[in-house]
């Protein structure tokens, strides 16, 4: 007797992860109830023809909590936007998992009881439940950032080409690194965060030919206390830049404690590491939003697998930190016109990988299957890209 | 592999195993008196988000940390009086503190997610020793809670096996009817005991958003009450053993980025191949791994376990 046995944990471990979520729903269900006033008082101020932007309802599905400063708060940033812009009315839900069960909770909910006509999910995980969803309703839409599944009536996703502002990051970081050595704290070893280690690291050698980019996994969107040691630990090995892919701030405090600069991401976090901030590639998703539900709103919409670059604004890069030396801004200036002008894109040839091996023929640009998939790191990164 | 990137390494051991072993502590505390507590995760949370809200206000870190294990301790509280005072299921009460405890912090906390504090603790820097090559870093030049964690571990361990106190509290997680028999209060010794707990834990998560994340938000404790409450286990119940358990999970929490920047290899093995995902459950296997240990020595000798714990306690009724 008295000794903890395993078989006491397994009731408890279940009766906690149900219990969580439920938390998590009267969380949901308190904000509901508060979007749910605001549908009331704005229903009864407007009315109209059907085919206003204002009439329509815009419900946001997020996967983490809006004050993250990160992925949700720029989507946040984007409904809010959306809402000056059309006038439509938008709800939204935090921190929902990323289960069929949650999403489809939270979705019908929105759907039945508030009469959402768009439904946007934040969150690859989101995919396979809106799909379902989507068949189900069928006069509903849903949107979807960043899957790749879709239908040809009332399901599309979207998402946005970081890569571009992460290359013209890279720009200013290389001017700025006095070792030549910078660090990135990487999240996962998928396509996404390889394309944007590649992207800064071409951008790097661009202002600084010789500088390598050392990576570290973290395997988490979002723990700061593993963030914060990683970017030290890049820090310890001699980088005096430091990039990074999660959510939190942590990477930046780390790279001001120890004197070194920071690249952050998401959203303009310069606050958080004043003297460390050079600038961040940030996404601007209130645009897009508008866009659909204007689309919506006019009857026109129809699905799409949207992957927007700067030339939509639907990512961008933070203003530069005064101290990056004038010809560097403008040099980055000119590269984000080429970009915006569609005259240049980041990866275009010659582009060789870590091995030396010719990845990109010199005049060549990669084509939209490749950077979707990219699963190699270009010459001058030092990690493994398959860990 | 540099002398910086080693110093680093044992640097980053030494505040893992900080944080870990405060936390642990505390549950240790509480265990030894018969009460498991599994709301380590929840206390810390509540700790984390007022000890930063509270050094945001007043501007002074060591005001935060003390409110911290305040909040800590009110936490533990609600346990001490489900638990102990009700005598209800402990696993279910410490479950619905973990829960609560992060619901709670994440709705308390929302306006403090984009502060920046500045008053965060610093390093020491101890005059002389500090610069010391290798060692300076490590031992001379860390934050002042490293140094009252180690202070705090020789006082557990002296309470616990030196004292008149330590002996009751120590009794009362063998069987409480006994240690009431002979006059003590099996209430007042294990919700002092759980308060205490929930003090450590508490300061373990201002530790964490006063120190090592320098900030909150939601999510910011990840797991690490539970790896306290998991190397309890580890050390056998014993301040000592926790100390060592800890400093090992630190070593291994510290190690998972870093491997990766590692240019060493061992007899032809490159080290920087070991998977970080890998070192990421290495604690948690260990724990595993002592788990059947300790069963399999119970067969031989009596389990390190308190015997009385998770066991409610109530007068006249056995």
């Amino acid at each position: 007797m008295g000794k903890i046995r395993l078989d006491d944990d397994r009731p408890g471990a279940a009766s906690r992860a149900r219990t969580e979520r439920e938390i998590m729903r009267s969380r949901t269900l308190t904000r509901l109830a508060i979007a749910v006033v605001g549908v009331a008082l704005l229903g009864a101020a407007c009315g109209g023809d059907s085919s206003d932007p204002e009439d329509v309802t815009a419900a946001f599905v997020l996967v983490g909590p809006v004050g993250d400063a990160g992925w949700n708060w720029a989507h946040d940033q984007g409904r809010q936007y959306a809402e000056d812009q059309t006038g439509a009315t938008t709800l939204f839900v935090e921190s929902i998992p990323e289960n069929a069960e949650d999403f489809k909770a939270v979705a019908v909910d929105f759907i039945e009881n508030e009469d959402a006509d768009v439904i946007f999910g934040t969150s690859f995980g989101y995919m396979d439940p809106m799909l379902e969803l989507a068949d189900e309703y069928p006069d509903v839409v849903f949107e979807h950032a960043s899957g790749f599944k879709m239908n040809d009536t009332n399901f599309g996703n979207f998402f946005g080409r970081m890569y571009q502002p992460r290359y013209l990051s890279g720009m200013a970081a290389g001017a700025m690194t006095e070792t030549g050595q910078l660090g990135y704290v990487a999240a996962f070893p998928i396509p996404e965060v390889i394309r944007g280690i590649n992207a800064f690291t071409l951008g790097v050698r661009e202002t600084n030919p010789s500088a390598e980019v050392h990576v570290i996994w973290t395997f988490t969107w979002f723990d700061p206390a593993v963030e914060g040691d990683s970017a030290k630990a890049l820090l310890e090995a001699g980088a005096d830049v430091i990039a990074m892919h999660q959510d939190s701030t942590a990477a930046g405090v780390a790279a001001q404690d120890a004197g070194a600069r920071w690249v952050a991401y998401n959203s303009d976090m310069r606050d958080f590491a004043p003297d460390a901030f050079i600038t961040a590639p940030v996404w601007n998703w209130g645009p897009r939003y508008s866009e659909i539900i204007e689309a919506v709103a006019a009857g026109t919409y129809t699905p799409g697998a949207y992957w927007g670059g700067m030339d939509d604004g639907i990512v961008d890069l933070a203003p530069l930190a005064d101290d990056v030396p004038g010809d560097v801004a403008s040099q980055i200036d000119d590269v984000a016109e080429q970009i915006r002008e569609g005259e240049w894109d980041v990866f275009t040839g010659p582009i060789n990988d870590q091995d030396g091996t010719e990845r990109v023929a010199a005049g060549e640009t990669m084509d939209d299957g490749s950077m979707l998939g990219m699963d190699w790191f270009v010459e001058g990164v030092v990690g493994d890209a398959s860990p | 592999m540099s002398e910086a990137a080693v110093v680093g390494l044992l640097v980053a051991t030494v505040q893992f195993a900080t944080l870990v072993y405060l936390a642990g502590l505390g549950e240790l505390i509480a265990e030894r008196s018969g009460v498991l507590n599994l709301g380590v995760e929840g206390m810390m949370a509540m700790g984390a988000v007022s000890g930063f809200m509270m050094a945001l206000a007043t501007d002074r870190p060591w005001i935060g940390f003390a409110f911290a294990a305040l909040v800590g301790m009110a936490v533990a509280g609600v346990h001490a009086l489900v638990s102990v005072v009700m005598g209800a299921g402990q696993v279910v009460s410490g479950l619905a503190i973990t829960i609560g405890g992060l619901g709670f912090a994440a709705f308390i906390g929302q306006d403090a997610v984009r502060e920046r504090a500045d008053a965060v603790f610093t390093d020491l820097g101890i005059a002389g020793l500090a610069d010391i090559r290798w060692v300076g870093p490590i031992l001379f030049n860390q934050p002042p809670v490293v140094y009252l964690a180690g202070l705090l571990g020789i006082a557990a361990w002296f309470v616990l096996n030196r004292t008149r106190l330590g002996l009751a509290l120590r009794a009362v997680g063998e069987s409480a009817s006994t240690t009431d028999s002979v006059g003590h209060s099996v209430t007042l010794l294990r919700s002092g005991a759980v308060l205490i707990g929930g003090a450590f834990a508490g300061a373990a998560g201002a530790f964490l958003s006063l120190y090592m994340a320098a900030g909150w938000t939601e999510g910011l404790i990840a797991g690490r009450g539970w790896i306290a409450v998991a190397l309890v286990i580890f050390g056998a119940w014993r301040p000592g053993r926790l100390a060592a358990g800890s400093l090992l999970f630190g070593f291994t929490l510290a190690l998972q980025p870093r491997v990766q920047t590692f240019d060493l290899s061992i007899f032809g093995f490159e080290i920087n191949t070991i998977s970080p995902a890998l070192l990421g459950i290495l604690p948690f296997l260990l724990t595993v791994v002592v788990l059947i240990a300790i069963s399999f020595r119970a067969r031989h000798r009596p389990s390190p376990a308190p015997a009385a714990l998770t066991l409610p306690y109530r007068r006249e009724e056995r």
